[in-house]
C-alpha cells in the first residue's frame, strides 16, 4: 500500500522536477505521445488476444427462470433467450452494474433468538455498487468536461455539462461537483481495502497503485483549478497543439499541470497491462454475453475432440449373460456371440 | 480469432471513442492560437493592479475574493503586491480600463467554455457586445 | 470419522485470518481437511495422465520428474482453449463482491476460500508467466512460480470448492469461479492428482453405466424391487420397460436413485408416475447414469461419460430424452451436452413433445432432453394428474435449489410449481439463499465424501442455518430438492443443522399425492410410514378385531 504511494508521489516529484528544469517538452509531449500509442496498442492487443481463445462452451450464469412452459414467466432481464435480451443484459451491467447491484452482507451469528443457535444473516449492502457507480461515472463526466480543451469551438453540450456540474455557483472558478464525487469515491475506494479485513487481505500493489495513481490525477487537477492556477488559456493552447500533432512550447505553464499530464501518461500507460482491462473485458464475459437457450441452440466448439466412450457393443460383450439372465433384451444373444 | 466480427466492431468503437480527443475538433480550428486580446487603448493607468502572468491565472478568484469584500466585509480597499491601493469595483476599477468585453473577457471566455456569472447582479457591458 | 462439534462450537471455532501475507501461508493437511486420492488403478484404467500412489498428508506426492513442465504446458494450453480463463486473470478488480458469497468461506473463514483468492491461487502462477509487471517484480505484485507446496494449495482449494456459481451470480464482471476450479482440477489431473470419491464413480460410470458400478442384471433387480414396494403401497406394480427399443421415450436419472435412501422414493415416484400414465419410454442400463462426476474432472472426461446418452437414444429409436432430478447433470444437459456430443441423432424428433398433453418443450429443441418437473409441471397444468396433496398434509415443506439448475440453467418455478400442486403447506427459505442465489448443499462437485464430513458441515452452513430459520419460524419438517446429491448430502447436513427434517426428492411427494387408477387405499406414503391422516380401514380393523 505504502509502496504504491510511493511510487505514485515519486511519478509526481520527477515530473515536477522535470518541467522545472525545462523538460516540459519530455514530459508534455514525449510521454503523453508514448502513452496513448501503449494504451491504444495495448488495449486492441489485448483484446485480440483473448478473441484468440474460442469459447468452447456456453456457460451464461442464468439469473432467473428460465424460458421453458408458456404459464411460467421468463425472467427475461436476467435469464436471456434472445439477442435482443443478451444486449439488455450486458447494457445493465455495463451501465447499470446489475450484478453488483445485487451484493449483500453476510453476518454469521453463532447464536441467534429465532434459530436458538446459529443463524447466517444476510443484509444488503449497495455501498460498494453506489460508490463504483459514483467514481465511473464522475469520472466519465470529468473526462467529457475536458474536451473544452480539445476543440475549438466548444460544443455546446460540454457547456451544458459543465453548466450542471456547476450548478451550486460555489466559488470562482466554480466548484464542480463531479470532481469532488470522484475524489470522495476513490477515497471510499481506497479505505474499503485499507479498512476492511478482507479486502485489506486480498489487495496487492496492484490495487493501490492504480487507486493512488486516480487520486493523484484527480487530486492535481482540483489543484490546478482551485488552489494552484495556472493561465488555462495557455494550457488550451498547449494541448491543442498536441491533439492536432503540432505540439507548441509548454512556457508559461505551472508545473503543477505536468505532474498532472504526467499521472494520466502514467495511468494510460499502465491501462493495458493491469486489472483496469476491465474496462474491455465485461463486454468478454461468458457468463453474461451468451444466450441462455443452451438447451434450443447448440453452441459449437472449435475443438471438440472426437468422440471416444465405452460403447454399448463393448458393454454388451462385458455383460451379455447376467444381461440374458436376467432377461434383458440383445443385440446378439449368448450363443449367436459365442460364434 | 473467434468471434472476429464483434471484436472488430468493438475495438473499432474502443478506438473512437478514446481517439475523440484527437479528432473531436475535425470542423473546427486546425491552428489554434492564443485569442488575441484587445488590450485598453487609452489606459487611465499604467499597468494592470497586478502582474499578467498572475492575473491570467487568478483573476477570476481575485475578483470573488473582491465581491467578497466588498458586500460581505464592506471593505472598499485592496492593497496589491506592490502596495498600491485601489477602489474594490468591478464597474468602476476593472472596467474603466477593461471597457471592451466582447474583445477582452469573452475572448477566452468563449474558447475555454468559461461562464461567468458576474452579470448576474452587475449590467453586462453595452454597446460593444 | 471423528465426532462432529456442535453447531454453536462449529460456528466458533473459525479462525481469524492469518497474519501472514497469503502467498506465505501453506495449507495443513489434516485428516478431514482433503478427501482420499484416487487409487493408481482407476486411473491407470482411465487412460488419466500419470497415474500413481501418493497420500496428500505426506510431504512428497510423488509427482513426476517433469511435472513442473507438464503444469506449465497443460496451463498455456487451457488458455489457448478457454478465452474464459484468459479473461478471468486478467480482469478481476478484487472488490471483493464475491468474499462472503461462498459458502466454504462463510463455514471456515478461510481467506483462501473466498473466491478471489482462489482465483487468486492461480492467477498469482498467470502472472509470472503472462504478464510484464509479474515477470518483473515478482512477488511484489503477486506473482509467483511453480512449486510443489503451490500444487498442493491448488489441491486444497480446488476440492473446497463445489462449482456452485454463487459467486459468479454477484461478480460485476461475471468471473465464474467454477470454470477455474474445474480448469485446476484439470491441471492437477495432468500430474495425476484426483481424488477417490470422483474418480471410482467415473471408472464405474465408464465401465458399467452408472456411477455406483451396478451391473445390469442388479440395476434390473433393484429396480423391480423398487416395482415390489410400489404395489405393496397401492396395489399397483408399475411396469418397468429396459433397454426395450421404439420407445418414444428414453428416462435417464442419476443411478444414485436407485440406490440410495431417500433417492429411492425418488425413483418410485418415476415409476408410479410415468405408469399412471402409461408412458411410452424405456430405462437403459447402460446409460443408466444422469450425474456425470467426469465434469468434476475434465471437461474431456465429462464429454465421454456423456456420450452414452445420445448413443443410447440412438440405438433404442427413442425420440427425446426425458431427464430426472439431479443437480449436476443438468449443468451437463443444459450447457454442455449439445457442444459435446451434438447434434442429437436424426432419429430423435424436433422438438420434444409431451405425449400427454402435447406440449412442445422448444427450449428442448437442440438437446431434446426435458427435466422432470417441466414435464410434470405441464401435466399439472393441463390437469392430467389426479392429485390429493391431503396426503402430504403432515409435512410443511421447503424447497432447496440446487446450484447448477438455479444458476446454470434457471430452473426455479417448474419444480415449486409442482410441489404447490402437491403439498398445501410450502414454505420458503430466507431470500437470499433460494433461487439464483441458492446456497449449495456444501458438498457438491463430488465432495459428497464421508472422510471430509465436518468440512462438510462447515460449507454447508448457510443453508443449514436458512433451513433451522424456516424450521424454528414455521416449524418446517421437510425439505424437497431435485437433485441426487442433494438427497444424499441434504440428509446429514439437515440431522446436524436442524434435526428432525426430512429430505426427499420433488417426485416421492408427487407419488405421494398421486391418486392412481384402481389403487387401493392408501395408508402409507412411499417410505412405508403411516400416514398420520388416514384412518385405518374398517375392514383391516374388522380382520384385526376377529
Amino acid at each position: 500500500m505504502f509502496a504504491s504511494l510511493l511510487v505514485v508521489a515519486i511519478i509526481g516529484a520527477i515530473a515536477w522536477a522535470g518541467s522545472a528544469v525545462g523538460l516540459g517538452v519530455l514530459f508534455g509531449v514525449v510521454l503523453p505521445y508514448v502513452a496513448v500509442a501503449a494504451f491504444f496498442v495495448g488495449v486492441i492487443w489485448r483484446m485480440v488476444y483473448w478473441a484468440k481463445s474460442p469459447v468452447p462452451f456456453a456457460i451464461p450464469t442464468t439469473g432467473g427462470q428460465e424460458r421453458s412452459l408458456d404459464f411460467i414467466k421468463q425472467a427475461k432481464w436476467d435469464c436471456p433467450t434472445t439477442t435482443f435480451g443478451v444486449v439488455r443484459r450486458m447494457f445493465l451491467e455495463v451501465v447499470f452494474f446489475r450484478s453488483l447491484f445485487r451484493n449483500t452482507c453476510a453476518d454469521v451469528r453463532e447464536f441467534d433468538e429465532v434459530n436458538n443457535g446459529p443463524r447466517t444473516i444476510y443484509f444488503s449492502s449497495k455501498w460498494l455498487w453506489v460508490f463504483s457507480l459514483l467514481f465511473h461515472y464522475c469520472f466519465l463526466l470529468v473526462f467529457i468536461r475536458h474536451f473544452r480543451f480539445f476543440m475549438d469551438p466548444v460544443c455546446p453540450v460540454i457547456t451544458w455539462i459543465e453548466t450542471i456540474d456547476g450548478i451550486m455557483q460555489v466559488g470562482a472558478p466554480r466548484f464542480f461537483w463531479t470532481g469532488g464525487l470522484l475524489l470522495c469515491a476513490l477515497l471510499f475506494l481506497l479505505a474499503r481495502r485499507a479498512f476492511n479485513q478482507r479486502l485489506r487481505y486480498i489487495s496487492l500493489p496492484n490495487d493501490y497503485f492504480p487507486l493512488f495513481l486516480l487520486i493523484g490525477i484527480v487530486g492535481t487537477g482540483i489543484c490546478l483549478r482551485y488552489f494552484d492556477k495556472t493561465d488555462i488559456a495557455q494550457v488550451k493552447v498547449f494541448i491543442m497543439g498536441l491533439v492536432h500533432f503540432a505540439p507548441v512550447s509548454a512556457d508559461g505553464i505551472n508545473a503543477l499541470f505536468f505532474v498532472h499530464l504526467t499521472l494520466v501518461s502514467v495511468l494510460l500507460l499502465y491501462f493495458p497491462f493491469s486489472k483496469l482491462m476491465h474496462m474491455a473485458g465485461i463486454f468478454f464475459s461468458p457468463t453474461r454475453n451468451l444466450p441462455c437457450n443452451t438447451r434450443e441452440v447448440r453452441h459449437v466448439n472449435p475443438w471438440n475432440p472426437p468422440k471416444q466412450f465405452y460403447t454399448y457393443a463393448e458393454y454388451e460383450d462385458a455383460f451379455r449373460d447376467a444381461m440374458a439372465d436376467a432377461g434383458l433384451p440383445l443385440e446378439k444373444q449368448p450363443e449367436k456371440a459365442a460364434e | 480469432m473467434y468471434n472476429a466480427k464483434a471484436v472488430i466492431v468493438g475495438i473499432i468503437i474502443f478506438a473512437g471513442i478514446f481517439s475523440a480527443p484527437f479528432w473531436v475538433n475535425f470542423n473546427g480550428t486546425r491552428d489554434y492560437k492564443r485569442p488575441e486580446l484587445v488590450l485598453p487603448k487609452t489606459p487611465n493607468e499604467k499597468a494592470c493592479i497586478e502582474s499578467a502572468e498572475f492575473m491570467r491565472a487568478n483573476h477570476m478568484t481575485l475578483l470573488n475574493e473582491w465581491r467578497d469584500q466588498a458586500l460581505r466585509n464592506e471593505n472598499r480597499v485592496y492593497v496589491a503586491s506592490d502596495g498600491r491601493k485601489w477602489t474594490i469595483s468591478l464597474q468602476n476599477t476593472c472596467m474603466k480600463c477593461h471597457d471592451n468585453y466582447a474583445e477582452f473577457c469573452d475572448k477566452c471566455h468563449v474558447t475555454n467554455n468559461v461562464d461567468p456569472y458576474c452579470w448576474t447582479c452587475h449590467i453586462l457591458p453595452k454597446g460593444n457586445k | 470419522m471423528a465426532k462432529l462439534p456442535t453447531p454453536q462450537e462449529l460456528v466458533a471455532s473459525r479462525p481469524d485470518f492469518p497474519e501472514q501475507d497469503w502467498l506465505d501461508v501453506k495449507p495443513q493437511f489434516t485428516p478431514g481437511s482433503y478427501c482420499y486420492p484416487a487409487k493408481k488403478e482407476t486411473m491407470e484404467l482411465l487412460h488419466m495422465p500419470n497415474p500413481h500412489d501418493w497420500d496428500p498428508a505426506a510431504e512428497d506426492w510423488n509427482l513426476p520428474e517433469d511435472w513442473e513442465k507438464i503444469l506449465c504446458d497443460a496451463f498455456a494450453e487451457r488458455l489457448e482453449k478457454h478465452r474464459s480463463l484468459k479473461l478471468f486473470m486478467d480482469i478481476c478488480v478484487r472488490c471483493g463482491a464475491c468474499a462472503d458469497k461462498c459458502h466454504f468461506f462463510l463455514g471456515t473463514n478461510d481467506p483462501k476460500n473466498m473466491p478471489v483468492l482462489r482465483a487468486e491461487l492461480l492467477r498469482s502462477l498467470y502472472r509470472r508467466d503472462y504478464t510484464m509487471l509479474g515477470k518483473i517484480l515478482g512477488k511484489k505484485v503477486g506473482a509467483r512460480g511453480w512449486d510443489k507446496d503451490v500444487v498442493k494449495e491448488l489441491f486444497y482449494y480446488a476440492y473446497q470448492c463445489t462449482e456452485c456459481r454463487r459467486c459468479s451470480l454477484f461478480c460485476p464482471y461475471g468471473i465464474d469461479t467454477a470454470e477455474i476450479t474445474a480448469i485446476v482440477r484439470e491441471l492437477l489431473h495432468e500430474v495425476g492428482l484426483g481424488i477417490h470419491w470422483i474418480m471410482d464413480p467415473v471408472k464405474n460410470c465408464s465401465f458399467t453405466g452408472n456411477h455406483l458400478g451396478i451391473q445390469p442384471h442388479s440395476f434390473v433387480e433393484i429396480v423391480e424391487m423398487l416395482a415390489d414396494d410400489c404395489e405393496t403401497i397401492t396395489g399397483i406394480r408399475p411396469k418397468t420397460p429396459f433397454n426395450e427399443k421404439g420407445h418414444e421415450i428414453l428416462f435417464i436419472t442419476p443411478s444414485g436413485d436407485v440406490f440410495a435412501d431417500p433417492g429411492i422414493y425418488t425413483f418410485m415416484g418415476y415409476l408410479m408416475l410415468f405408469h399412471e400414465l402409461d408412458l411410452d419410454y424405456t430405462f437403459s442400463t447402460y446409460a443408466s447414469e444422469g450425474g456425470n462426476f467426469g465434469s468434476f474432472t475434465t471437461f474431456n472426461m465429462a464429454k465421454k461419460l456423456n456420450a452414452k446418452m445420445y448413443a443410447e437414444a440412438e440405438r433404442l429409436g427413442a425420440k427425446w430424452i426425458l431427464g430426472g432430478e439431479c443437480g449436476h447433470m443438468w449443468r451437463v444437459i443444459n450447457q454442455y451436452m449439445a457442444t459435446y456430443n451434438g447434434p442429437a441423432p436424426s432419429c430423435m424428433m424436433d422438438v420434444p413433445t409431451s405425449p400427454i398433453t402435447g406440449t412442445k418443450f422448444t427450449n428442448a429443441a437442440a438437446t431434446k432432453m426435458v427435466h422432470i418437473t417441466e414435464f410434470t409441471a405441464d401435466l399439472i397444468k393441463h390437469n392430467k394428474l389426479n392429485l390429493d396433496p391431503s396426503r402430504n398434509d403432515h409435512i410443511i415443506t421447503t424447497f432447496h435449489d440446487s446450484c447448477n439448475p438455479a444458476r446454470g440453467m434457471g430452473l426455479l418455478e417448474e419444480p415449486r410449481y409442482v410441489l404447490k400442486a402437491v403439498c398445501n403447506n410450502f414454505v420458503e427459505m430466507p431470500e437470499n439463499t433460494i433461487r439464483e442465489q441458492t446456497f449449495c448443499c456444501g458438498a457438491g462437485s463430488g465432495l459428497n465424501t464421508e472422510e471430509i464430513m465436518e468440512l462438510r458441515m462447515r460449507s454447508g452452513m448457510p443453508r443449514g442455518n436458512a433451513l433451522r430459520y424456516v424450521q424454528e419460524k414455521y416449524g418446517v419438517n421437510h425439505m424437497a430438492c431435485v437433485c441426487a446429491i442433494d438427497r444424499a448430502t441434504l440428509p446429514p447436513l439437515a440431522n446436524y443443522w436442524a434435526p428432525g427434517v426430512t429430505v426427499s426428492g420433488l417426485h416421492e411427494l408427487v407419488a405421494n399425492a398421486l391418486v392412481m387408477k384402481g389403487e387401493c387405499k392408501r395408508t402409507m406414503d412411499l417410505r412405508q410410514e403411516d400416514l398420520p391422516n388416514v384412518e385405518p380401514d374398517e375392514t383391516e380393523t374388522q380382520v384385526e378385531g376377529q
